[in-house]
C-alpha cells in the first residue's frame, strides 16, 4: 500500500490539542504569566523576570514549609507502603471474609477529605473525643492543639488511616494475580515464608507498588484539606504544609506573583521526585 | 531416597463426594520402590497429576495414607517430606538469574556457598545451561525455562524422590529425546527414586523400568513395558499401549467357549472353568495386531476375513480386516505380501486374552 502524505491530517490532532490546552496548558501558562510580572492593577503590570523565583527560593517561611513537607511525605511512604503490603498479605484470599475485608478497607477511601479532618479533629479531642480522652485516661498527656509532637502524630495517623487501604487494595490485587503454580514450586523448593515474600511476591508486586508509591507521594506532598481542618497548621506553623503556605500567600495575602512562582517550583518538585521514584523502581533489576 | 507407599488412597476435589464419579483417585494401593525409575502413564484427566501432588504433599488426600519408608507423611509439608517436583509448565523465579534459580532450593536448605556453587555448575553442565547461567531467568526461551525448572529438582541429591509432571510438554521434539536420555543418565548416576507422569507411551517406556498405567482414578496395571504389551491386565491397557492398540471383540458365552457372529472360539479347560465362576455378560476377547497371523491357506484354526485397507508405514503394514461385522487390525512385516480380498487370520491361543468386566482372566501358569 502506498502512503499518501497529506498534512491536513494534522487537523485530526486538533480536538486533543484543544482539550489539553484548556485542561492544562492555558491554566499553567496563566500561572507562568503571573510569575514573571508584578501586577498592581488592570493596566499596571511590570515584567520582573526571575525576581519572584529568586525571592521565593530564599524565603525562610517557605523553606521551612518545604522541609516539613518532605519529612511528612517520607514518613507517609515509610509507614503506608510496608503497612499496606502487610495488610494485603494478611487478608483472606477468598470467600465471605475476603469480601468483608475489602469493604471495610474501602470505607476510609470513600470519606470526603474535609470530613476525614473533622472526624479526627473530634476523635482526638481530650474532652469529647474517644481517642484523645482514652489516651489521657490511661495517663498519656495528649493534646494535639498544643503539643507539636502530638499534632504530627495525629496528622500522620489520620493519613495512615485514610490512605493505607489504598496501598493495601493495590497490593491485594497484585497478590491475587500471582499464579498458584509459583507458590507450589516455592513450597517444593523448601522456601521459607520470608523467601516466598522476597523472591516471589515482592517482585510480582513491583508494578502495583510503582503506582502506590507515586500516588501516595503526590497525594501526600500536596496534602491540604485534612491537616487544615484538623490542626489549622498549628500549633504555631508546625503542621503547616506546603500547599497551605501557598494558599495563604495567594489568597490570604493576595501575593499573586510570589505565589505563582512558588506554584511552578512546587509543580517541578513533584514532577522531579515522581520521575526519580519511577526511574529508580523500574530500573531496579534491569539486566546489566 | 525413600520407598513411597500409598495405602488405599482416594481423593475427591468436592467436599461431600456422593459417589465414585466424584473421585479423582479411587482406592489406590501401590508402592514405588527405592531408587526406581517409574512412569505413570494415562490419558488426560485420569488423576495422574492429583496422585503426584498427593505424593509431594501439595494436596492432602481425602482418604488413605501416604508412607515414606513406612512412616506416615500425610500431615507433612513438601518441605518436610524433602521431595522435588517438576511441573508441566515452567515455573521460574523471574527476578533471579538462572544461577540463583538453581541455587534457590539449596539456599533454602542452608547449604554452604561453595557446595551450592559446585552443585549448580554440575547440573547446569548436564542440562547445558552454562551459557545462560548468569542471565535473568525471565529472558529465556520456553525450552530453557523448563530446563531451569527441572534443574531446580535435580540439584537436590538428597531428596526422597523427584516427581515429574509431564515435564517435556513444552519442549521441542529433538530436545525432548535428549532430555529424556539425560534424566535416565541422572537416574543411573544418583539412583534417585523418580516418578515420571506422561500420557505418551513412548516417553514412558524409554524413561522407566516399570510403568503404572492409570485409568479413571485407578492404577490398572503396573509392570515392565513388555508385560504391558504382552499381558495387558485391563482392556484399557490393551487399547492404550501399542500402536495400533489391542483388538477387542465383545463375545458371549457358549458351551465350548465364547462366540461372536456365529463363530466359536474354543477356550482351554482351565479358562473355561474360570469363566464359569463369573456371571458377568461383559466379556471381551483381545489380541494384539502384532500377533495375528495372516495366511492365504485356510486351516482349522483360521477365520476367513475381508481385507478392507492396507496402510504401509514403511517398516510395517497395518491391515484392516472385517471378520463378520467386527473390524480388526493386524500388523504385519513390511515384506509380508497382503492382497485385497479374502484372507485367513489365525489367532494364536497364547496371545488371545479373555477379559471379564474389562479385567484379564488367566489360567495360572507355572
Amino acid at each position: 500500500m502506498n502512503k499518501i502524505p497529506d498534512n491536513r491530517a494534522w487537523w485530526l490532532v486538533l480536538p486533543v490539542f484543544i482539550l489539553v490546552a484548556f485542561s492544562a496548558l492555558i491554566p499553567l501558562m496563566t500561572v507562568v504569566n503571573y510569575s514573571v510580572q508584578d501586577i498592581f492593577g488592570p493596566n499596571s503590570a511590570y515584567f520582573v523576570g526571575t525576581d519572584w523565583f529568586r525571592e521565593v527560593l530564599q524565603n525562610e517561611n517557605l523553606q521551612a514549609s518545604l522541609g516539613r513537607q518532605f519529612v511528612f511525605s517520607a514518613a507517609v511512604l515509610l509507614i503506608e507502603i510496608p503497612l499496606g503490603i502487610g495488610v494485603a498479605l494478611m487478608m483472606p484470599t477468598s470467600g465471605r471474609r475476603g469480601s468483608l475485608c475489602l469493604i471495610l478497607l474501602a470505607i476510609p477511601l470513600l470519606i470526603p477529605w474535609n470530613v476525614v479532618g473533622t472526624i479526627w479533629q473530634i476523635f482526638g479531642r481530650g474532652d469529647i473525643g474517644l481517642f484523645g480522652w482514652a489516651l489521657n485516661e490511661i495517663g498519656i498527656n495528649y493534646n494535639y492543639t498544643g503539643n507539636t509532637g502530638d499534632a504530627w502524630a495525629t496528622v500522620l495517623l489520620m493519613d495512615v488511616w485514610h490512605w493505607t487501604p489504598l496501598v493495601a487494595l493495590l497490593c491485594y490485587s497484585g497478590l491475587r494475580a500471582i499464579p498458584e503454580a509459583f507458590y507450589q514450586a516455592a513450597e517444593i523448593d523448601r522456601a521459607s515464608r520470608w523467601a516466598i515474600f522476597r523472591y516471589i511476591q515482592l517482585p510480582r508486586l513491583k508494578s502495583v507498588l510503582v503506582i502506590a508509591v507515586l500516588l501516595r507521594f503526590m497525594d501526600s506532598f500536596m496534602i491540604y484539606t485534612e491537616p487544615f481542618v484538623l490542626t489549622g497548621g498549628g500549633p504555631g506553623s508546625s503542621t503547616t504544609f506546603l500547599s497551605q503556605t501557598l494558599t495563604t500567600m495567594a489568597i490570604g495575602q493576595f501575593d499573586i506573583g510570589r505565589a505563582a512562582a512558588f506554584s511552578l517550583v512546587y509543580f517541578l518538585i513533584v514532577l522531579l521526585v515522581s520521575w526519580l521514584f519511577f526511574t529508580a523502581i523500574t530500573h531496579l533489576d534491569k539486566e546489566k | 531416597m525413600a520407598e513411597i507407599q500409598l495405602k488405599s488412597l482416594a481423593h475427591s476435589y468436592s467436599k461431600h463426594p456422593s459417589g465414585p464419579e466424584d473421585y479423582a483417585i479411587r482406592q489406590i494401593s501401590h508402592t514405588w520402590h527405592k531408587g526406581g525409575a517409574y512412569a505413570l502413564l494415562g490419558p488426560s484427566g485420569c488423576g495422574k497429576s492429583t496422585m503426584l501432588n498427593i505424593i509431594s504433599g501439595l494436596l492432602a488426600p481425602s482418604e488413605g495414607e501416604v508412607l515414606f519408608d513406612d512412616v506416615r507423611v500425610n500431615e507433612l509439608s513438601p518441605k518436610e517430606r524433602n521431595i522435588a517436583q517438576v511441573f508441566q509448565f515452567p515455573v521460574i523465579y523471574d527476578s533471579m538469574t538462572v544461577f540463583q534459580n538453581l541455587a534457590f532450593p539449596l539456599r533454602n536448605a542452608g547449604m554452604a556457598k561453595d557446595r551450592i556453587e559446585t552443585k549448580v555448575n554440575e547440573v547446569a553442565e548436564i542440562l547445558e545451561l552454562e551459557a545462560v547461567l548468569h542471565r535473568k531467568a525471565r529472558n529465556l526461551t520456553a525450552d530453557e525455562k523448563q530446563k531451569v525448572s527441572m534443574g531446580r529438582g535435580l540439584v537436590r541429591d538428597d531428596v526422597s524422590a523427584i516427581l515429574f509432571d509431564e515435564p517435556l510438554t513444552v519442549i521441542d521434539p529433538q530436545l525432548k529425546w535428549k532430555l529424556r536420555r539425560k534424566l535416565k543418565q541422572i537416574h543411573e548416576q544418583f539412583n534417585i527414586t523418580m516418578v515420571y507422569v506422561t500420557h505418551d507411551q513412548l516417553e514412558a517406556s524409554t524413561f522407566a523400568d516399570k510403568i503404572a498405567v492409570m485409568y479413571d482414578g485407578q492404577i490398572v496395571q503396573f509392570g515392565t513395558p513388555r508385560e504391558l504389551f504382552e499381558r495387558p491386565n485391563h482392556t484399557f491397557v490393551g487399547y492404550f499401549i501399542g500402536s495400533p492398540g489391542m483388538n477387542l471383540v465383545a463375545v458371549e458365552r457358549c458351551e465350548e467357549g465364547v462366540r461372536f457372529n456365529g463363530m466359536t472360539v474354543k477356550l482351554g479347560a482351565g479358562l473355561q472353568s474360570l469363566l464359569e465362576q463369573s456371571t458377568s455378560s461383559n466379556l471381551k476377547l483381545g489380541i494384539r495386531p502384532e500377533f495375528i497371523q495372516l495366511t492365504t491357506t485356510p486351516s482349522d484354526d483360521t477365520f476367513e476375513c475381508d481385507v478392507t485397507d492396507i496402510e504401509d508405514l514403511g517398516t510395517y503394514k497395518i491391515v484392516s480386516l472385517t471378520l463378520g461385522n467386527q473390524s480388526i487390525k493386524a500388523r504385519v512385516d513390511e515384506d509380508h505380501a497382503v492382497a485385497p480380498g479374502k484372507i485367513h487370520a489365525g489367532f494364536p491361543r497364547q496371545w488371545l486374552k479373555l477379559y471379564v468386566d474389562e479385567f484379564l482372566i488367566e489360567e495360572q501358569t507355572e
